[in-house]
């Protein structure tokens, strides 16, 4: 494997003592991330259960509600979400390979389908509020009540998601930076795969909405 | 450090089978109703996400204690929904 030729500032600031070896416990690290993406299956998966219940008891509303939404464009964000999870992974790939630029590449395609989710899932919730199906709409209260239930999980929980992918979009356009400089490199990745485990967890959390959300009817 | 690394290919070997899979789900859904649909998407639901953990998170290249771990957060989750269900299911049957 090349040496890369910048010594990375992180490395150093990282050191002990000059010409020490810097200490790195890359499983300690990988290991903290999990912990956290644990937290994050517990707080997805509590909504999870709101919403199993509530459809237990209402599964007529459930059904009628989740018709209103625009299962096309549902499919189509699973689609650019899984992409963009291939293109995570391969990032990770390309940069142990000493291929940076094709790195970068698979990076910034990570966000640009980010970005195209947020822009269908804009599309999608502008159509719904132009239909008055949001949160204490007079034209929602008129609905029964377990629609009404569905449309506020569907907000709470796509919403919570989006934020999620804001925040993984955000991460990775630092990591973008750090690569483009060196920071981050083939003998140091740990930021990038991190921040690709927590887009992976995060389109795992879209593969269990897009069913109950889109197709159980 | 991790040594394996599986090839770009195989990435995409990966990533085809999950569209697949989410083809699979939606023409399922839209064929069959009822019951037997909420249990089928969810199932195929559970094997894209397994595919996801356990090659494009790396988990089946990871330490046993990572796995026992993620098996415990699981495990909790589980024990949440499953309890919280049978309250629900069993309310009302011994006159309580």
């Amino acid at each position: 494997m090349k040496e890369p030729e910048a010594v990375p500032i992180e490395n150093e600031r990282e050191a002990a003592s000059p010409g020490e070896a810097p200490h790195r416990d890359y499983e300690g690290t990988k290991m903290g991330m999990w912990l956290f993406l644990f937290s994050e299956i517990i707080l997805f998966g509590g909504l999870f259960l709101l919403y199993s219940i509530y459809r237990f008891l209402n599964p007529k509303d459930f059904h009628n509600a989740s018709l209103d939404l625009d299962v096309v464009l549902g499919t189509l964000n699973t689609v650019i979400l899984l992409t963009s999870s291939l293109t995570a992974a391969l990032s990770i790939s390309a940069l142990r390979d000493n291929h940076k630029k094709l790195s970068l590449l698979f990076i910034g395609a990570t966000i640009l389908m980010g970005a195209l989710f947020i822009f269908n899932k804009y599309l999608e919730w502008s159509a719904k509020i132009h239909h008055g199906l949001y949160p204490n709409s007079h034209i929602l209260a008129t609905h029964p009540r377990g629609e009404q239930l569905f449309f506020g999980l569907y907000y709470m929980m796509t919403g919570l998601h989006g934020v999620h992918v804001l925040v993984g979009m955000g991460i990775f356009c630092l990591v973008y930076v750090y690569v483009a400089r060196d920071f981050v490199n083939a003998s140091y990745f740990w930021k990038l795969e991190n921040t690709a485990l927590y887009w992976h967890l995060v389109d795992i959390i879209w593969i269990f909405l897009y069913p109950l959300f889109y197709l159980v009817s | 450090m991790k040594e394996h690394s599986p090839g770009y290919g195989f990435y995409v070997f990966i990533w085809l089978t999950l569209l697949i899979l989410t083809a699979t789900t939606a023409t399922a859904a839209g064929v069959n109703a009822g019951k037997f649909s909420v249990f089928s998407v969810l199932f195929i639901a559970g094997c894209k996400s397994s595919l996801v953990l356990a090659y494009f998170m790396h988990l089946k290249y990871e330490s046993r204690l990572l796995k026992l771990l993620f098996f415990i957060a699981i495990a909790t989750l589980t024990i949440f929904i499953g309890l919280t269900f049978v309250d629900f299911s069993l309310r009302g049957w011994f006159g309580i």
